[in-house]
């Protein structure tokens, strides 16, 4: 039995302050993260002060991309197509939500190697989703 | 401040509908009020705290204050801690109540997501202004695919299977079955469950709870007051509440906050997680129960699956008799949120008002639990532990 992952529509990110370098950088291909200038720690999703120790000399950083699967669920009541949400641990440490889209859902495994890719959102935004490495 | 002994379950009522197209939301609520005012023995003019959350209309006290007529109210607080709100609020109240603030606190629940067509694979609209809301809603995160990755994680981790946790849903239908206002009465085996359709891997359409009307409501008073009742006295003892989230990115989604609301809630209450004869525990889907159950330390961290299997959740044969009422899983979850019906069944185990096929004998101290949002990105946890006097 296979599950190709399939395109559905994406909402759109609704923007705060500050979100709009990330969306950005993933429309040219680039994942980011945020790295704190006092501390050293990186972070995921983005924030203007670092959660570990609340500096707001924290600046983007960008990524390798790659990762492996820390978890992930196959959805496949609710939605027109079944898809695939998970939590990627990044090469730099943090873990992220995701999908794991361009494969059969039905072989994606915890602890696979992943790389980013890049999907358009209804109103054309990009954003990062991963992919059997 | 420790609330230890200062203040008593008084009065306790669960709506008997399961759906209630007919009923406006503001009427559950009232409805339920009444129901816990004539349980306690009290009239509303007792009242003089209020507490509710996100399901009262408004998401705020005075719209149903107003509803009900509620006068000169000394205490109100609307705490939304999302399905754990409950918990939270008999805590509040208790400590409320120990400060002289109010001496009778009302807490309400109601909602109608059965009626309204909710479900547990609907992305729902979270609101304005939430810092995660672009990093994650392009994901399609919903209710059970955000606990279904903790499941998939938990048997990565720890080799808990499907079968494991299809015995939770078994033992909750072992005891729906003696419920007449269960929305789902009839017994299911742990085959029913792994071969119930897949809604999320791995969590089937027999993992997850039901999506019901109604309400519930409890009362609570300062122990003067309880003890001029004519109720069995149902005394506060332990509590605790907390929340967990994705820890800038060094997620780890194998425990919950009741790892640490349980301790703090046992210490505060003077026991352990041996003594207690019956516990509520939220049961949104199979897992939550399985993680809870651990991190509460009823068993060791990645052993629930084992601990929870042959029926050890059943009243009557197991070791740790649960949910009584047959829970989410099979009797009632009000407005998406069951951290009320946990509170009203462990009262009525304490008073020794369950069920006689499920009524836990000499249940002298009982343990709710609650989650609210979900696991799988931010939850608030909170534990309640009370004992029969």
């Amino acid at each position: 039995m296979a599950t190709p992952a399939q395109d559905r529509k994406l909402r759109d990110p609704a923007l705060n302050p500050g979100d709009q370098p990330y969306f950005d950088a993933c429309a040219e291909g680039k994942l980011l993260i945020k790295k704190c200038g006092d501390c050293g720690e990186v972070h995921h999703y983005p924030r203007a002060l670092c959660p570990f120790c609340f500096s707001s000399k924290v600046d983007w950083m960008q990524t390798k991309g790659t990762g492996v699967i820390y978890t992930y669920s196959v959805t496949r009541r609710g939605g027109p197509v079944p898809y695939c949400i998970a939590y990627v641990t990044l090469d730099e440490g943090p873990k992220m939500m995701t999908n794991i889209v361009d494969c059969d859902l039905d072989s994606i495994k915890v602890g696979q190697k992943v790389k980013v890719v890049f999907k358009k959102t209804e109103n054309g935004s990009s954003v990062p989703m991963f992919t059997p490495a | 401040m420790s609330i230890k002994g200062k203040a008593y379950i008084v009065g306790a009522y669960e709506h008997p509908l399961r759906k209630a197209p007919n009923h406006s939301v503001s009427q559950l609520h009232a409805e339920c009020a009444k129901g816990a005012l004539e349980d306690a023995g009290l009239t509303k003019n007792d009242i003089d705290g209020y507490f509710c959350a996100g399901d009262a209309p408004g998401a705020n006290v005075w719209s149903m204050a107003n509803y009900m007529n509620l006068k000169q109210l000394k205490h109100v607080d609307s705490t939304d801690m999302g399905g754990c709100s409950y918990l939270v609020h008999v805590a509040h109240a208790a400590e409320a109540i120990a400060a002289g603030k109010c001496n009778v606190a009302l807490v309400t629940l109601a909602g109608r997501p059965n009626s309204e067509g909710s479900s547990g694979t609907q992305v729902r609209d979270r609101g304005v202004n939430l810092p995660d809301a672009p990093f994650e809603m392009p994901y399609s995160p919903v209710t059970v695919n955000l606990y279904a990755m903790c499941a998939m994680r938990h048997m990565y981790e720890y080799g808990t299977t499907s079968e494991q946790l299809a015995w939770v849903k078994v033992a909750a239908s072992h005891h729906a079955q003696h419920n007449p206002n269960a929305m789902l009465r009839n017994l299911v085996t742990v085959e029913e469950v792994v071969n119930s359709p897949m809604i999320s891997d791995p969590l089937h359409r027999l993992d997850c709870c039901v999506v019901s009307d109604g309400g519930g409501a409890v009362i609570v008073a300062k122990p003067e007051i309880a003890r001029s009742l004519k109720r069995p006295l149902v005394k506060i003892t332990g509590a605790g509440e907390s929340t967990k989230g994705q820890m800038g990115g060094n997620v780890d989604l194998t425990y919950s906050g009741a790892a640490w609301t349980g301790p703090r809630s046992f210490e505060m209450a003077g026991c352990k997680p041996s003594d207690i004869k019956y516990a509520s525990i939220y049961d949104s889907f199979t897992i939550t129960v399985v993680m809870q159950i651990e991190d509460l330390g009823f068993c060791k961290k990645g052993e629930g699956g084992k601990f929870v299997s042959d029926g050890n959740l059943i009243s009557g044969t197991g070791k740790l008799p649960f949910n009584t009422d047959g829970g989410g899983l099979c009797n009632n979850h009000p407005a998406n949120r069951g951290g009320m019906t946990k509170i009203l069944e462990a009262v009525r185990q304490l008073r020794g008002e369950a069920h006689p096929a499920v009524q836990v004998k000499n249940c002298n101290l009982a343990l709710a639990h609650g989650t609210g949002g979900a696991l799988g990105h931010r939850h608030g946890s909170a534990t309640l532990i009370m004992e029969r006097e």
